[in-house]
């Protein structure tokens, strides 16, 4: 942070001071406390001993001193008869294996099976981030990457949370997750999840973020399906705070298991560390510890980049590439991946982004463990790196690099219904089900609402209580099935019993499951990840591709310049081939071959008709006498000028394209030449091209000019390029090299009746 | 199903299902709309079965997912245990909670009572773990 130190003497510095980078902490290491990345000189070597089939030294440690965590990996972590074998690799031989396209996922997963933590650290810290990317491609667990949503609003408004969960289905999201401001909403908030999951185009899993007793409930209720509130530490002290060990941890798992109720945990580098307990240990190290437990406990899958501690590895030298580390090992270690990029990483957004281009670009199970559906003062998860205002980028992001996000971007008028549908179905859920009414004006407010801020109130006490009897009356999805399908939902009922039917499959609890849109079950063992080199792995379908490329806002170029307006009154008349002229006061407009005709207005959508008489007003107000010709051999806009300087009397011409680019020209000077040149379309006004009809006059008299004001917009290119070419391309297309210059009549009642229906 | 040919019948609701059933024995393919409307299945019948999870665990295998497939099995001997005991057990193996013989008492209970031995087993191992150093 600048804090601290004193005002600087630069401006630039004190500019750069102001940059949302320098809101973001950065440290330097300090191994004792846990604040270094990987290798800590605290870090044990690499090493394993087995005697009689039992692993009696892991990392340095004897057996007798085994910790929770080393006994928990020693025992149910390890695969034992393959760590003699992997243990006696070289570490850089097998880093090489995770960027050698002819070694497959199962051979690496398999090596790895034998590792111990400290080894797999030292393999992994071998890779630079481009590596790293490369073999989080090849060892995600499943072949199709995916996303995760949050849901939720400050208010926890349920009108709004079932809208919201069913644009983030019809946007591709295959898990929505939800949480509680006030614990005793859960039972609501997970039923209006559970209705917007289903809403949409996709099938999503849902899951309410609660504690566990509560969570179970939910789950048996038929109204969430998935957990990834299991968290573990690297030290046992950190677990002893976090009031757990390994063991409780994996028997929860199984009891959700048992209920049919997918589990992942969650981990993250730098948790230890925040809590005291890093025990001079890299967090790395300690994370990878973590994802060995969570391996060891028979977990498909975790979420782990550091999620709610992000700041912290991210204030370290090599904090992004860490955190891009532990998502790869937890894939090495053939766990389900979700990849964080949940909690606030960056005030900054280009560090925002690039960081996650780490996770997005590969590709991962999850890419985020939580995308903000809503904007960030709803986020009840505490932000949301990314939010609702950030989807247009993200769709263009998926564009631009033909990467699947696992997003699809959707018109606006398919949000608004699909909002609409899921607003109706839970306004009549809870009118059947007899919970407190909710009216046609939250209904239509949900479908529009940016935020909560934007909801009438709702009687919070009576939904409360709604929600105690909710459980208390033993209500359970199949009474909101029910309701739906006897009130006209009943597609959206359908598609919840088809999720409702799978818990009874169990066909969700194998490693990295998702809904396919039809209710289809998707997970790494029908959809194992094949990657091994180019030509191999995922590829997105043609319709896919396209999905992509269709961005709402994306224009048809074949139509840009054929918008009909009030100016396509026809106001010239061509009247002949165009002479030369020997009037000294003559100043001949020379027209691009599109001018009025094919086009009917400049790249700003000036109207044709008032530029050409705004330079004839120049023209005239400095005692020229203007005369218009067409040239037809051109549509470059020095050879237009040129052309028309030859045909005037005074020798000075202005020559004008279509898009409303124009020079000043004279007769004697190389047609690429020119008095002066306005290249600059977009900072053309009509005020601007007054002066420039103004400036021809003066320069045919001889007397001295100011150049034209023209405005600075270094954005014009960026912004204009596209139109520019187009509309170039469309005059360009009106060349006739054979056709001489035309003399133009100009139809001013004409022009005056289409200047004054185009006046501003 | 053995386990070479497990990973094939997976998914289970598609590649299965004329053999799944629910934990009141209703076919797996029964379970519909209409049934639910009629009352005919309830949210008791909607959950997975011992026997579901013993084949999830094979497919597992058949992946080479041995601790995956360990927690499958471990699941499938809890489905019977009701809910508030299994949350009971849980709290007990938090750290602190529960002295070695209280655990070794629930390993005996587990084993005895609901024939969950690999659980069992399981216990007694925490038992050992975490009371040797408390």
């Amino acid at each position: 942070m600048a804090a601290g130190k004193s005002a600087s003497s630069s401006k630039r510095v004190q500019s750069r001071a102001m940059r949302e980078i320098n809101n973001d902490s950065f440290i330097y290491e300090w191994p004792e406390a846990g604040l270094t990345l990987f290798h800590s000189p605290y870090d044990p070597d690499p090493q394993i001993k087995i005697e009689n089939g039992r692993i009696t030294e892991m990392d340095g440690v004897h057996e007798r001193d085994f910790d929770w965590i080393d006994q928990f990996i020693a025992r149910y972590s390890i695969n034992i008869p393959a760590a003699q074998e992997s243990m006696a690799m070289d570490s850089l031989s097998i880093a090489r294996m995770l960027v050698d396209i002819t070694t497959t996922r199962e051979q690496v997963v398999k090596v790895f099976s034998g590792l111990t933590p400290a080894k797999i650290m030292d393999v992994v810290d071998h890779l630079n981030v481009v590596e790293m990317m490369m073999a989080l491609q090849k060892m995600r667990a499943r072949k199709t990457p995916a996303n995760q949503a949050h849901v939720t609003n400050r208010r926890e408004n349920p009108v709004l949370l079932a809208a919201d969960a069913a644009e983030a289905n019809e946007r591709g999201f295959a898990e929505l997750e939800t949480t509680v401001g006030v614990p005793r909403n859960a039972p609501l908030n997970a039923l209006a999840i559970l209705i917007g999951s289903q809403t949409g185009r996709g099938a999503a899993l849902t899951q309410c973020a609660v504690e566990e007793a509560l969570e179970l409930r939910l789950a048996l209720l038929g109204l969430t399906t998935y957990a990834e509130t299991l968290s573990v530490y690297g030290t046992e002290r950190a677990f002893s705070d976090g009031d757990d060990t390994p063991w409780s941890k994996a028997f929860l798992a199984s009891a959700y298991a048992s209920r049919g109720i997918k589990v992942r945990f969650t981990s993250g580098s730098g948790s230890e560390a925040l809590m005291g307990h890093a025990e001079k240990k890299s967090m790395i190290y300690l994370e990878t510890r973590c994802l060995m437990v969570i391996k060891g406990a028979g977990s498909q899958g975790v979420q782990n980049g550091s999620i709610s501690c992000i700041a912290l590895p991210e204030s370290l030298p090599g904090g992004v590439r860490a955190v891009l580390a532990e998502n790869l090992i937890a894939t090495l270690l053939d766990l389900e991946l979700a990849s964080g990029n949940d909690a606030m990483a960056s005030h900054s957004q280009i560090r925002k982004s690039a960081k996650l281009m780490l996770q997005f670009l590969p590709g991962t199970d999850f890419i985020f463990s939580g995308y903000s559906v809503m904007p960030r003062e709803d986020n009840l998860f505490g932000g949301g790196n990314f939010d609702s205002d950030d989807l247009d980028d993200y769709s263009v992001l998926q564009r631009d690099m033909q990467t699947d996000g696992g997003l699809r971007p959707v018109r606006e008028d398919v949000i608004l219904d699909v909002r609409r549908r899921a607003a109706k179905a839970i306004q009549s859920v809870f009118q059947v089900l007899g919970l407190p009414a909710i009216t046609d004006a939250e209904v239509e407010a949900a479908v529009i609402a940016r935020s909560s801020s934007d909801m009438p109130a709702r009687d919070a006490v009576a939904d409360l209580k709604a929600a105690d009897e909710f459980l208390s009356r033993r209500l359970n999805a199949l009474d909101v099935t029910r309701a739906l399908a006897r009130h006209g939902f009943r597609d959206i009922a359908e598609k919840i019993l088809s999720v409702q039917r799978l818990r009874v499959s169990g066909d969700y609890l194998q490693t990295a499951a998702v809904l396919r849109p039809g209710g289809a079950v998707s997970s790494a063992v029908n959809d194992s990840n094949d990657y091994l080199g180019p030509g191999t792995g995922y590829h997105l379908t043609p319709a896919r591709a396209e999905e992509i490329a269709n961005l709402p806002q994306a224009a048809e170029p074949r139509q840009m310049g054929t918008e009909t307006g009030p100016a396509s009154v026809d106001f010239l008349q061509e009247i002949g081939e165009s002479l030369p002229g020997n009037d000294p006061r003559e100043i001949v407009i020379a027209l691009g071959p599109a001018f009025g005709t094919e086009l009917k207005s400049t790249l700003l959508g000036i109207p044709h008709n008032k530029v050409l008489l705004a330079l004839i007003e120049g023209i005239e107000t400095e005692g020229g006498k203007a005369r218009v010709a067409k040239i037809y051999a051109t549509s470059d806009c020095g050879f237009i000028g040129h052309a028309g300087a030859r045909l005037s009397g005074s020798g000075v011409a202005i020559g004008l394209q279509s898009k409303g680019t124009t020079v000043i020209h004279h007769r004697d000077l190389e047609p690429l030449n020119n008095l002066e040149l306005f290249p600059q379309a977009p900072g053309l006004t009509l005020d601007s091209y007054r002066v420039i009809g103004r400036n021809a006059a003066k320069y045919a008299k001889g007397e001295p000019v100011l150049p034209v004001p023209i405005q600075i917009d270094n954005m014009a290119r960026l912004k204009y390029i596209v139109r520019t070419t187009v509309l170039h391309l469309r005059e360009t297309n009106q060349v006739r090299s054979d056709k001489p210059p035309q003399e133009i009549r100009v139809i001013k009642g004409r022009m005056a009746e289409a200047g004054r229906e185009t006046s501003e | 199903m053995n386990t070479e040919s497990a990973a094939q019948d997976y998914p289970l609701s598609e590649n299965y299902h004329d053999r799944l059933r629910t934990p009141s024995g209703i076919p797996f393919d029964e379970i519909t709309l209409e049934a639910v409307l009629d009352g005919r299945i309830q949210m008791d019948d909607l959950r997975v079965t011992a026997e579901a999870l013993e084949l999830q665990a094979r497919v597992a295998e058949a992946c080479a997912r041995p601790q995956l497939a360990e927690n499958f099995r471990r699941a499938a001997e809890l489905v019977d245990v009701p809910q508030e005991r299994l949350l009971e057990i849980y709290r007990a193996l938090r750290p602190g909670r529960a002295t070695k013989v209280g655990l070794l008492e629930i390993a005996e209970e587990l084993e005895t009572r609901w024939r969950a031995v690999r659980c069992a087993n399981f216990v007694r191992d925490a038992a050992n773990a975490c009371q040797s150093k408390a």
